[in-house]
């Protein structure tokens, strides 16, 4: 098999993995009782008393902080599996310059960790 | 017969297999675990489990099916209908695409790309999305709250779930799940194999780690908490779009543990067996998936065991867990798998 038909099965995985469920939640609304509509049943789950509020309000997502590590660090992974696959021919060199790269990554690291970005809530101390 | 000669039409139709035969190989997994899971899960709590519908209750999950294809759908009025909506098919369609790259034999693969393991992790990090998109749309203060805390984890446990196989990746010079599993084919004296787990330890714990967190199961299942969170993400669904988180999780269940046994256990090879079927044809291919569905399971009842075993821990904890310690052995097992393979 070719690589080019390969990624014809990865676009039929999307294809089919987007048609399965929509067609399953239609034969299940064909199959199931009719509806009986009934205020109280449309509400917000909130512990059995009235909804106090939406949930789409403005609220301190503390752990951003996290998020930005994350773009740092997962860039930095992808630079690695190039090396990765390439080691054999690259050699000795190649390797020292990764050593570096992880060495100044770790330092990254260990500056986050001292400025507690790896708190959770560190604005609350 | 019709001859078919056009490539593309071939092509299509082979795809089209392939993801017929996944989605069939997952589903019965599926329905297989969960009565598996309650099943070992209750007899852990000293219970019975189900036994009602037929032998050992082995007929529960075709009972809970058809209750779950007849339940009353219900939208929150509040709910923003689009994204709610949409998000159960999303958690369906991103658990299904990790699953193309992912082979139970020699051959045995729907797609046999040549960026399998980075593919795999690429597309299973896009369920947070459909979480989030659930969290959100629900309008639900538990949901969200659950949501928030699913895109810290993932995000968290991305980075040694992607570093850890860099070894592997590095010992084999390939992505491709098929090559990584046929470097681990030759055995030691012929009894003890040469499995990723004995050349990668360190690897192997940090992804394992790194993979029950992605999945979301005890003690990493922050993102539905149920007793703090009424299940998080998935508390305001019902019927079948509640099925298809359902079943988008075991998905993950599965091609979670078919992960693991592909990267470090050697995949569909067993020592004394493997070399005894391999010209034996057809049967090769059956002993193939019955070794792999095998080590597959024990991983299953290994997590099913922890989940009867631990408890959940705190959001806290999972990631100075995630930060502060599986990212940095995954750091020092890049650099010492380097040295090693250098010298």
């Amino acid at each position: 098999m070719s690589v080019g038909e390969q990624y014809i099965t990865i676009a039929l995985f999307v294809i089919v993995g987007a048609i399965f469920p929509v067609l399953t939640i239609f034969v299940a609304g064909l199959l199931r009782k009719p509806r009986t509509p009934e205020a109280q049943k449309y509400l917000t789950y909130e512990c059995s008393v009235l909804p106090f509020g939406p949930a789409w309000v403005q609220h301190n997502v503390e752990y951003y902080m996290y998020a930005l590590l994350f773009v740092i660090f997962d860039v930095e992974t992808v630079f690695l599996y190039p090396w990765a696959m390439t080691y054999r021919s690259l050699g000795l060199f190649a390797t020292v310059e990764v050593i570096i790269f992880i060495a100044v990554l770790a330092l990254g690291l260990a500056y986050a960790w001292k400025k507690g970005a790896l708190e959770w809530m560190h604005g609350w101390r | 017969m019709v001859s078919v000669e056009n490539p593309l039409i071939m092509s299509i139709i082979r795809g089209l297999i392939g993801v017929v035969a996944v989605i069939l190989f997952l589903s019965l997994n599926v329905l297989f675990l969960t009565w598996l899971e309650r099943k070992v899960i209750a007899r852990i709590h000293v219970r019975y489990g189900p036994n009602r519908a037929g032998p050992y209750g082995l007929l529960q999950p075709i009972a809970d099916m058809i209750k779950l294809l007849t339940k009353e759908d219900i939208v929150p009025e509040k709910a923003d209908k689009l994204v709610y909506n949409l998000a159960p098919m999303a958690a369906f369609l991103f658990a299904l695409m990790p699953a193309a790259a992912v082979g139970i034999g020699s051959g045995l693969i729907a797609a046999d790309i040549g960026v399998g393991v980075l593919y795999i992790a690429a597309v299973s990090s896009l369920s947070t999305l459909a979480i989030l998109m659930a969290a959100w749309g629900s309008n639900n203060k538990y949901s969200l709250l659950g949501g928030m805390r699913t895109a810290a984890q993932s995000l968290s446990y991305e980075i040694p779930l992607v570093l850890s196989m860099i070894g592997i990746v590095a010992i084999v010079g390939s992505l491709s799940t098929q090559d990584i599993v046929a470097a681990q084919s030759q055995t030691w004296f012929g009894i003890i194999p040469k499995w990723f787990i004995f050349y990668q330890p360190l690897a192997f714990i940090v992804f394992f780690a790194a993979v029950v967190a992605e999945m979301g199961r005890i003690p990493f299942d922050l993102p539905e908490s149920e007793s703090e969170l009424v299940a998080g993400f998935h508390t305001e669904y019902s019927g079948m779009k509640f099925a298809m988180f359902m079943f988008a999780e075991y998905i993950h269940f599965v091609v979670g543990s078919a992960l693991v046994v592909t990267l470090f256990l050697g995949g569909w090879h067993l020592p004394i067996i493997s070399p005894f079927v391999e010209n034996l044809g057809w049967i090769k291919y059956l002993v193939q998936v019955g070794i792999f569905v095998a080590k597959m399971y024990v991983i299953i009842f290994t997590l099913m065991w922890v989940r009867g075993t631990l408890t959940r821990t705190k959001v806290d904890h999972v990631l100075s867990f995630g930060w502060k310690g599986l990212l940095p052995l995954a750091l020092a097992n890049v650099v010492i798998t380097g040295v090693i393979l250098s010298i």
